[in-house]
């Protein structure tokens, strides 16, 4: 089982299954056992049965909208976003609209191509959990995601943007 | 000038340090080549032909004596005793080795100066007007607003790696635009609407490089306090829905052109409801802080000289056409505006010796209150000079090389650093561009032509703007071997076009003649008192391809 590290730099095993898009034709494949995360799109067209369930997240891809799930969010034990390269920043906007927009309060985790030198930008845009990809060193993250004592913006982290601070 | 304040030394030594262990992972293999290009590339470090390439951020182009000191001290002692300004205001070492980059930066951190983001899929540094704060007819001056999108967009979490690089220009001037916002992916131009009030007509999508547009407005007018806030809807835009499967599309511009300037600006207005009233919008206060360390110097109380200066240039001729065509009219009575043109034949446009930043560094100390500006043509301007003390200034610059009174003349190329450092020239274009010079080497006659801008590029990445050149080259590779394809009628100003291919490309040998055809049309066809690029305009690109391709 792969670890996770959270916010605070406290490292537990990852107890979440990510459970892929099922190809045409065929339908979700959830484990029986454990707790599945399955495509945000999927949980909002089955939402009667999957709502109140705690063994059940959603994740998005980098491409998709969390619009769809505005009004819901919180019927959410963890959401997750996938980094399909860790390049592709879409993931960045994703986290701050969940957390600023539809006022996520869960568990947000990255998930996918996630590297060190990233995740304090994940942090800072409401990331509180992070699956690395597994050559990467987990001991090195907590270290590299408090490379900064603080930040020039406002973001998930601070509504307060530096020049706010110093006017104070 | 802007100073820093303890937080920005903390965030400035924070960098270094991430820096450093980045690049101590990358030595020790624990990052791969594809995981630390983009920490380094936002570090301003390149891998280039012969060597790392280090770009240096001049935020807005604004340069103190003791930051100008430090780059002579670091070229000399690592790198081979020069620098280059580049066409973004920025200054770039051409060999320093990967290992010594963290002391490098701890070096500039040390005089307030950095490497962020001048390079990489990020916000880079923002350009303006070198004759901000100074010139007489700008609405007002937006170096602050430039320090102030700096520290937004530093670091930003959410910005860090966009589809593609991202550069936002700003332009105070109601007469002139020498920031070439238009082509741009953001171009602010300062405006007051009919209430008197301050703000930005927004440009969004310009760009030079495989795709030349010309950035169309997206909003007529947003005020000063939202600024930062609409920078953040349309880079949330972009980001989102920018394309990311081909590097060649993945501009801004792609985006507008394809959801159409309207589409892409009714997005942007809906994602701005969102935010438009968040803890980033600015406050009168944070702009009137930045705003302080913008204020004037402590000119002295002085009338214009102008009798004494009519008897110098009377006395020496040399003086007088470098006060017509290298010294400019300043807001103050009694003072002028100075361009250093760095472009003596011979010497790759852009390029300075160790030493000659070290002159400058002496010159500002002595004659404009420290500072100077670097500008996108390649140039240096001493922002504050007393009208009095103009004839002692150009008999010292003279010996340093940055006399030659060429200024927006033909032989004030712009011109990127091209095959001869860069990995991805397809061409050479320094070589051109001295041979260029040196075809055109009597004053009198350039003069007479007027304002022409030539600009050379060595591959399509546009480095040297060549779209906007009323006459460009580009160099292009034919089966392995270098040519030069011309383009007429570009401008980067408030007429802002991309100039139209004139036809087949050259060797670079008949580069020289071939522009002497070109400007041999225009001197033909011109009536008095009309630019290259009005005579272009009215006659067409037909009779120049007549006379080059006879």
């Amino acid at each position: 089982m792969p670890d996770v590290i959270f916010q605070d730099g406290s490292i537990q095993p990852d107890r979440w299954t990510v459970v892929p898009r099922p190809a045409e034709g065929e339908s979700l494949d959830i484990p029986e056992q454990g707790q599945a995360l399955i495509p945000a799109d999927l949980w909002l067209a089955g939402y009667e049965h999957f709502a109140g369930n705690d063994a059940i997240g959603v994740w998005f891809d980098s491409h998709d909208e969390p619009e769809i799930l505005a009004g819901k969010v919180n019927d959410l034990p963890v959401i997750a976003v996938n980094f399909p390269k860790f390049s592709d920043g879409r993931g960045y906007s994703i986290a701050r609209l969940l957390r600023e927009r539809f006022g996520y309060e869960n568990e947000l985790r990255a998930i996918g191509d996630v590297l060190l030198d990233q995740l304090q930008f994940m942090k800072r845009c409401g990331f509180n959990a992070y699956v690395l990809r597994p050559d990467k060193d987990i001991e090195k993250a907590a270290r590299c995601l408090n490379f900064f004592s603080q930040g020039y913006q406002a973001a998930t982290d601070t509504d307060v943007p530096l020049f706010r601070r110093r006017a104070s | 000038m802007y100073v820093y304040d303890e937080h920005d030394r903390q965030i400035a030594a924070e960098r270094v340090a991430q820096f450093r262990d980045q690049t101590e992972r990358a030595l020790a293999g624990e990052l791969a080549e594809e995981e630390f290009l983009p920490l380094r590339l936002q570090n301003g470090l390149y891998v280039q032909r012969l060597a790392p390439m280090l770009r240096i951020a001049v935020p807005y182009g604004m340069l103190r004596s003791d930051q100008l000191r430090r780059l002579a001290r670091v070229s000399r002692d690592y790198d081979k005793g020069y620098a280059h300004f580049t066409t973004r205001q920025n200054v770039q070492l051409n060999w320093p080795a990967l290992e010594d980059v963290p002391d490098i930066l701890a070096e500039l951190a040390e005089v307030e100066m950095h490497a962020n983001q001048t390079s990489g899929n990020c916000i880079r540094n923002t350009t303006t007007d070198q004759f901000s704060g100074v010139q007489t007819d700008e609405i007002a001056d937006p170096r602050p607003y430039c320090e102030i999108i700096r520290q937004w967009s530093t670091f930003h979490p959410e910005f860090a790696f966009l589809p593609r690089k991202f550069k936002v220009a700003v332009n105070a001037s109601e007469q002139t635009d020498r920031a070439a916002i238009q082509v741009h992916d953001i171009g602010l131009q300062m405006v007051r609407n009919d209430a008197g009030e301050l703000g930005f007509r927004v440009h969004v999508g310009g760009g030079l490089g495989r795709t030349p547009m010309v950035g169309p407005v997206i909003r007529e007018f947003l005020p000063e306090l939202d600024l930062l806030t609409y920078l953040e809807a349309v880079l949330r835009v972009y980001n989102r829905y920018g394309r990311r499967d081909n590097k060649f599309k993945a501009r801004i511009k792609i985006l507008v052109k394809a959801l159409t300037p309207e589409g892409f600006a009714e997005k942007v207005e809906a994602e701005w409801a969102h935010i438009k009233d968040s803890p980033t919008r600015l406050t009168r206060d944070a702009i009137e802080r930045i705003q302080s360390y913008f204020t004037e110097p402590d000119y002295a109380a002085i009338d214009n000289a102008t009798d004494l200066l009519a008897k110098q240039r009377f006395e020496n001729r040399g003086f007088d056409q470098w006060l017509s065509h290298n010294v400019d009219t300043h807001k103050k009575p009694g003072y002028a505006i100075v361009t250093l043109t760095i472009k003596e034949t011979g010497t790759p446009p852009g390029d300075v010796t160790d030493r000659q930043l070290e002159q400058i560094a002496e010159l500002a100390d002595e004659f404009s209150f420290g500072e100077v500006r670097v500008t996108h043509q390649q140039n240096v301007v001493l922002a504050d000079v007393r009208q009095d003390r103009l004839l002692e200034l150009w008999q010292a610059i003279k010996p340093m090389g940055f006399g030659t009174a060429n200024l927006n003349t033909l032989t004030d190329v712009i011109c990127c650093p091209g095959g001869d450092y860069c990995a991805l020239a397809n061409a050479k274009s320094i070589p051109v561009a001295e041979a260029i010079q040196r075809r055109f080497d009597d004053l009198d006659y350039l003069y007479d032509l007027g304002n022409i801008d030539l600009n050379i590029s060595g591959c399509m990445n546009a480095c040297g703007h060549h779209h906007v050149g009323n006459i460009g080259v580009l160099g292009v590779d034919k089966k392995g071997e270098e040519f030069y394809q011309i383009s007429l009628g570009g401008s980067s100003h408030h007429d802002a076009a991309i100039g139209k291919i004139l036809g087949p490309s050259f060797a670079r040998d008949d580069m020289p003649e071939v522009v002497a055809k070109i400007i041999d049309v225009y001197v033909d066809k011109r009536t008095e008192e009309e630019t290259f690029l009005d005579t272009y305009r009215r006659v067409g690109i037909e009779p120049f391809k007549e006379r080059v391709y006879a």
